[in-house]
């Protein structure tokens, strides 16, 4: 296949989306938001990871993105119960909320 | 410009429109429904990348289960109309910055040549016999580890999710 893509290319895309998430878990307030931003990171890692083991014909990094898809879905449910527990005694999920450290 | 070319362009630019919707749409339901996008797209790229295997654990995991997860908790929480408040200034300008300083930073790596190892082996393929081979062969302790730290999250979410915190 002749193709004109590099793995420069990749890599930009995945920085780009990873900035996306930087900013999105600076801007917002809310803490699921925040979450799904932390997401968005963690998938541009995986890109990052799955391009580098294409162009460097290893296969490590496939698995490696194997790895973290198992922690990022243990991650997010003990983020979102974490939440739950918070709206529970807070009634509100707004970062802005969560001034102290004591309950 | 051939089909593959087109492809990356159609799924680059679409998962970014997608991820700056997630983090400026007001409503955390629009967010997740373009995080689900987000994910199909990037099963796509995936998929570009002939990583097939991974594409396909990227649709049923994430854009399955996680976000059947977030969605659950958002129409759990009934998040009040009030939540959905303005952005402060100084988030958004300090949010920026980061995001711009970083993308200038990862430029300027990568205008200075980065080239792919040469040494590799042959061409992959990412089939399921390929990706899952090493576990069984070179990975099996991490394999195991993640198995008990998945039981670890799931008493720790059950535990979490009692009425009373002691």
């Amino acid at each position: 296949m002749t193709s004109a893509l590099t793995l420069n290319h990749y890599l930009i895309v995945s920085g780009l989306l990873f900035a996306l998430g930087i900013a999105g878990v600076i801007i917002r307030r809310n803490a699921l938001v925040i979450y799904m931003a932390l997401e968005m990171n963690l998938n541009a890692a995986n890109l990052a990871l799955i391009a580098f083991s294409k162009f460097n014909r290893i296969i490590e990094g496939q698995i490696l993105v194997f790895f973290i898809i198992a922690i990022a879905a243990a991650e997010v449910a003990v983020g979102l119960a974490i939440i739950v527990a918070l709206y529970r005694r807070k009634q509100s999920i707004s970062v802005d909320e969560l001034t102290t450290m004591r309950l | 410009m051939n089909i593959h070319d087109a492809l990356f362009w159609f799924f680059s630019i679409a998962m970014l429109g997608c991820g700056f919707l997630v983090i400026a749409s007001r409503n955390p339901v629009t967010s997740a429904m373009f995080l689900v996008l987000l994910f199909v797209f990037m099963a796509g790229l995936f998929l570009l990348l002939e990583a097939i295997f991974i594409a396909a654990i990227q649709v049923l995991v994430y854009a399955g289960a996680v976000m059947v997860l977030f969605l659950f908790v958002i129409m759990l929480l009934d998040i009040k109309a009030s939540e959905r408040r303005k952005f402060k200034a100084l988030g958004v300008f300090g949010g920026i910055a980061v995001a711009v300083a970083f993308v200038w930073e990862l430029m300027i790596i990568l205008s200075q040549s980065v080239k792919p190892l040469t040494s590799g082996g042959a061409e992959l393929h990412g089939g399921l016999e390929e990706v899952v081979k090493p576990f069984f062969a070179y990975y099996m302790l991490p394999f195991e580890v993640t198995a008990l730290l998945l039981l670890v999250a799931m008493v720790g979410v059950v535990l979490l999710s009692k009425k009373e915190l002691k």
